[in-house]
């Protein structure tokens, strides 16, 4: 196929400076795909400090809903990965055939019904299968939550996540925003409320139990943040006024971070979280030292 | 030759316009210079102000005109000039996030390039040591994302195009109001000015992002209540310019210019001037409530029990929420804005290039107008994340997949007007086809955020921003540069240079794609957008290389526009002289002179054909004017 071109590029050496100069900028299109990807793969390379290699797709999912989410991701990817290729090189053979050359006449055409339903038709079929795709893991994501294990309560405010555990009566503590004392008292709460008496506030600091059902309350105290954790695969954002439901089912143990994806002002940036999962009996271990450092 | 012959030709009117709107437009800017010498601000202010006043009495006639052509090149040379400013404002954020912990390797020049940095913007480096701050990093990209929303690639599609093309397009003399249309101009300068005093305020210009969401963007002072005058501002005059293009469109066509036979441009530019109409005053609406709660301490957006910096706030009944809502019910359509016209550049220049009729007219026509209904269904999907009632997603989930589908179809539109074409690879022409490449990654990308699911992960992170960087760069923009490279003869009487215009064409679409296209992958890695440094986290860690080669390549992006810059200028003054009629295309603007006299047509036209009559059969030429009977 390239000798052909090549051969063809010859033919066209002798017809005029025109038609040369296109066909140079022809070759010049094609090459631009060849530098993006050359320039993409060596770039990396050059860094100061060293790093681990460039990850390309999803960090790992680690709760009940994210093979769901990563399915229909991948999924998506290969619908539009296809037409994307169909669409760019359908483009291409259609500059280089259809080109400008000596005693080419365009086709005098306005247009076909039959082709214009076919292509209206087939990238319907697509979306509307999409739509439902998108329906059914949305349900099973943000639908009803099943009945919770665990229940806390997550205050965000500029710069910190607040996390609010009820104790052993699995009941938050009342809160009120008269009664915010930052530095003792971030979240306002009621220490005359009984229920209050057994709760755990920790900044920054979120251990969750793996394979339990976790409903987190979301609020905010002063802004817009969101709270986001890319293995979950999941982001809500915490607004002033609302309470939001998110709830997760972690299905493997480690550390990973909480991130704010709503910005917040000034300190956005470092408005970073600390999360645990661990087994049920680390995660009693590791609240009942809380409780004790905290008096 | 006499004064008179001077006067009167066309051309050279046209370029003295260029050369008062610059000379304005650097006085305009000249306060900016406060920021180096901010000791001297005053003087440098009052100075400057009087220099401006003696240069608008000289230069009345050539800056206070009611000629829409004379106004387009007013807009088109306002919005090159924020073009420039805003790119300049990305370069600032590309050095950050690619150097973000430059201070610990105190070599090398981006280390110098901050300290210089610090050296001009001393406000954004309170710290000294050519550390920038947080705050500063958050006006810049609030600012870049404003100035090129509102001050360049809106009045760039709608103002320059609007202006321009719609009178010489459908055969009139003028617009239906001139004087409207010179009135929604100069709102402009204005607008800009007050959105940038920010600058000089002590807490700095807005910093809350484009969206400028509540309750963030009420508690940000001075600058932020700037950005919120200046943009309603600049709403009331994109609501001129909308009554005046459909006023125009609908009742001063030439004679036998049906519906039906109006070029695609002008079809994209009346549809867009309905969303204009109907979506503008709801965000003028918004602003006004948001300028209430934030100088008024109202409670639109502001609910109860708010605990700002240890101080309980005394609001109550608002709902944070609803701003979002307002703002997405306008920019929605806002990003339909954005694209339309220059979905409808496009489709004027492939057929040109083609030597082909465009494929499928009508269903072109009818895409467009179901963009623009459903562009008003869609808003929430802005919002999937916000918190809003799940429900409510599943709807805005479904719709928006719908939407696609109107751009697919105009997609398979464009190839087939390719298809069994003669193509001629003009630089308008590049242009035009970077336009339809780069569109498709744009819109095959949205259907990953249209999926609320998948949106979940993607929202706010690089993946949204590669997306919207896809659509109004990959689109709006090379429709921008299409529309300029292909007019331009038409504009100045004067031809651009196609091998220069063909290299800056070539390295803005390599070097695009070297910045852009990594977004994605960032995205998919979890990075958040709007963030000043993400080296601290554990999940980004592997992430500074890219981030450092997307800013070199933007960097090689915002030099290769200079390429752009002297060949605009250049054969302003000193190109090739046009023809009429120089890409021998159909539509009425090449059928009178280049440039066209006041007036535009010296004897009224007829129409006789739809706007794309290339290669019909029996012919000698391979282009059919419409003003010609066959
Ligand atoms: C195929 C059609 C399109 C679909 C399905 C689509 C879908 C979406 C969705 C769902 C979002 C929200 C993502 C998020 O924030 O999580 C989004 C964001 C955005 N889209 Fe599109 N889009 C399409 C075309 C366009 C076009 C034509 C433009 C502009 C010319 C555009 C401009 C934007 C912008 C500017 C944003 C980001 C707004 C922001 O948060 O700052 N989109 N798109
Ligand atoms: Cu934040
Ligand atoms: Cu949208």
């Amino acid at each position: 196929m390239f000798s052909g071109l090549k051969t063809q590029d010859a033919r066209l050496e002798t017809e005029g400076r025109n038609i040369r100069h296109e066909s140079c900028v022809l070759s010049l299109g094609s090459l631009f795909c060849v530098t993006a990807l050359l320039v993409w793969l060596i770039a990396p390379r050059s860094v100061w400090a060293a790093e681990p290699p460039v990850r390309i797709w999803l960090p790992e999912g680690i709760t009940t809903t994210s093979p769901a989410i990563d399915h229909l991701f991948y999924l998506i990817l290969w619908i539009t990965g296809g037409v994307f290729f169909l669409v760019q090189a359908t483009l291409l053979i259609f500059l280089v055939r259809y080109r400008q050359r000596p005693g080419r006449v365009a086709a005098y055409t306005h247009g076909s019904s039959l082709a214009e339903i076919i292509w209206t038709v087939i990238p319907a079929i697509i979306l509307v299968f999409l739509a439902f795709r998108s329906q059914h893991v949305w349900s099973s994501v943000r639908g009803t939550p099943p009945p919770e294990d665990l229940r806390i309560e997550v205050t965000a405010q500029q710069f910190a996540w607040n996390i609010h555990y009820p104790g052993p009566d699995q009941l938050l503590g009342r809160t009120d925003p008269t009664l915010v004392d930052e530095a003792t008292n971030p979240i306002g709460l009621d220490h005359q409320d009984p229920h209050a008496a057994d709760d755990l506030v920790t900044v920054n600091q979120l251990h969750l139990p793996v394979d339990k059902i976790v409903l987190i309350n979301l609020r905010s105290k002063d802004v817009i943040h969101s709270f986001f954790v890319p293995q979950f695969r999941m982001k809500l954002d915490a607004v002033p006024g609302l309470t939001g439901h998110l709830w997760v089912k972690a299905t493997k143990s480690g550390a990973y971070e909480i991130v704010c994806a709503e910005l917040c002002g000034l300190g956005h940036y470092r408005m970073r979280g600390f999360l645990v999962v661990e087994p049920d009996a680390a995660f009693q271990a590791w609240w009942t030292q809380m409780v004790k450092e905290q008096g | 030759m006499d004064a008179h012959a001077h006067a009167s030709d066309p051309a050279r009117q046209m370029r003295a316009v260029v050369g008062s709107q610059l000379i304005f437009l650097t006085l305009f800017l000249l306060p900016l210079l406060g920021l180096l010498f901010p000791a001297h601000l005053s003087k440098i202010v009052i100075g400057d102000g009087l220099l401006l006043g003696i240069v608008a009495v000289l230069l009345r006639t050539r800056l206070f005109s009611t000629d829409h052509k004379v106004i387009g090149v007013q807009f088109l040379i306002t919005s090159l000039v924020m073009l420039f400013i805003g790119g300049s404002l990305a370069m600032l954020i590309r050095l950050q996030l690619g150097w973000p912990q430059h201070v610990k390797y105190a070599q090398g020049w981006p280390h110098q390039a901050f300290l210089v940095l610090e050296k001009i913007l001393p406000g954004g480096f309170p710290s000294g040591g050519g550390i920038m701050d947080a705050g500063f990093y958050n006006m810049l990209f609030t600012m870049h994302g404003s100035i090129m929303i509102f001050f360049a690639i809106i009045p760039l599609l709608v103002g320059v195009f609007g202006n321009y093309l719609i009178p010489l397009k459908i055969g009139a003399g003028d617009m239906a109001f001139p004087k409207l249309n010179a009135i929604s101009y100069w709102l402009m300068p204005p607008a800009i000015a007050i959105v940038c005093a920010g600058f000089f305020m002590q807490s700095g210009a807005a910093a809350a992002g484009w969206t400028a969401y509540a309750p963030l963007s009420t508690t940000l002072g001075p600058g932020q209540v700037c950005w919120i005058v200046g943009v309603i501002v600049l709403g009331v005059s994109s609501i001129m310019g909308a009554v005046n293009y459909l006023t125009t469109i609908i009742n001063l066509r030439a004679p036998g210019m049906s519906f039906f036979r109006l070029p695609l441009a002008i079809w994209a530019l009346f549809i867009t001037a309905v969303m204009v109409l109907l979506a503008t005053p709801v965000l003028a609406s918004a602003l006004i409530l948001l300028l209430l709660d934030t100088t008024l301490h109202t409670s639109f957006f502001l609910p109860a029990g708010m605990v700002i910096d240890g101080v309980a706030q005394a609001h109550s009944g608002g709902q944070v929420l609803l701003w979002q809502h307002l703002f997405w019910f306008y920019s929605h359509p806002a990003v339909y804005i954005m694209i339309l016209p220059a979905m409808g550049i496009a489709s004027e220049i492939l057929p040109v290039f083609a030597r082909k009729p465009l494929f499928g007219y009508r269903s072109m026509v009818y895409a467009i107008m179901g963009i623009a209904g459903l562009g008003f269904l869609v808003w929430a999907h802005h919002m999937f994340a916000s918190g809003m009632n799940p429900t409510l997603g599943t709807s805005f989930m479904a719709s928006t997949m719908v939407i696609a589908l109107p751009s697919a179809i105009k997609t398979f539109n464009w190839l087939g007007t390719l298809w069994r074409g003669s193509i001629r690879l003009t630089t308008p022409m590049l242009h035009a086809l970077a336009f339809v490449s780069m569109f498709v990654i744009g819109g095959l990308t949205g259907i990953f955020a249209a999926a609320s699911p998948v949106d979940l992960y993607l929202h706010d992170t690089y993946f949204i921003v590669g997306h919207l960087h896809y659509v109004l760069f990959g689109g709006s923009l090379f429709g921008i540069f299409a529309g300029i490279t292909f007019w331009f003869p038409k504009m100045f009487g004067r031809m651009l240079n196609e091998t220069l215009g063909k290299i800056h064409w070539a390295l803005t679409l390599i070097f695009f794609n070297a910045v852009m296209f990594p977004m994605f992958i960032l995205g998919i890695a979890g990075m958040p957008r709007r963030i000043y440094d993400y080296t601290s986290y554990a999940h980004l860690a592997h992430v500074g290389g890219l981030n450092r080669m997307m800013s070199l390549a933007a960097f090689c992006l915002g030099a290769a526009q200079f390429i752009f810059i002297v060949n605009f200028f250049w054969n302003l003054c000193f190109g090739k002289k046009a023809e009429d009629n120089p890409w021998q295309a159909n539509t009425l603007e090449w059928a009178t002179t280049s440039p066209p006299p006041h007036g535009n047509f010296p004897t009224p036209l007829t129409v006789y054909h739809g706007p794309y009559e290339y290669s019909v059969p029996g012919r000698t030429d391979d282009w059919l004017p419409q003003h010609m009977k066959a």
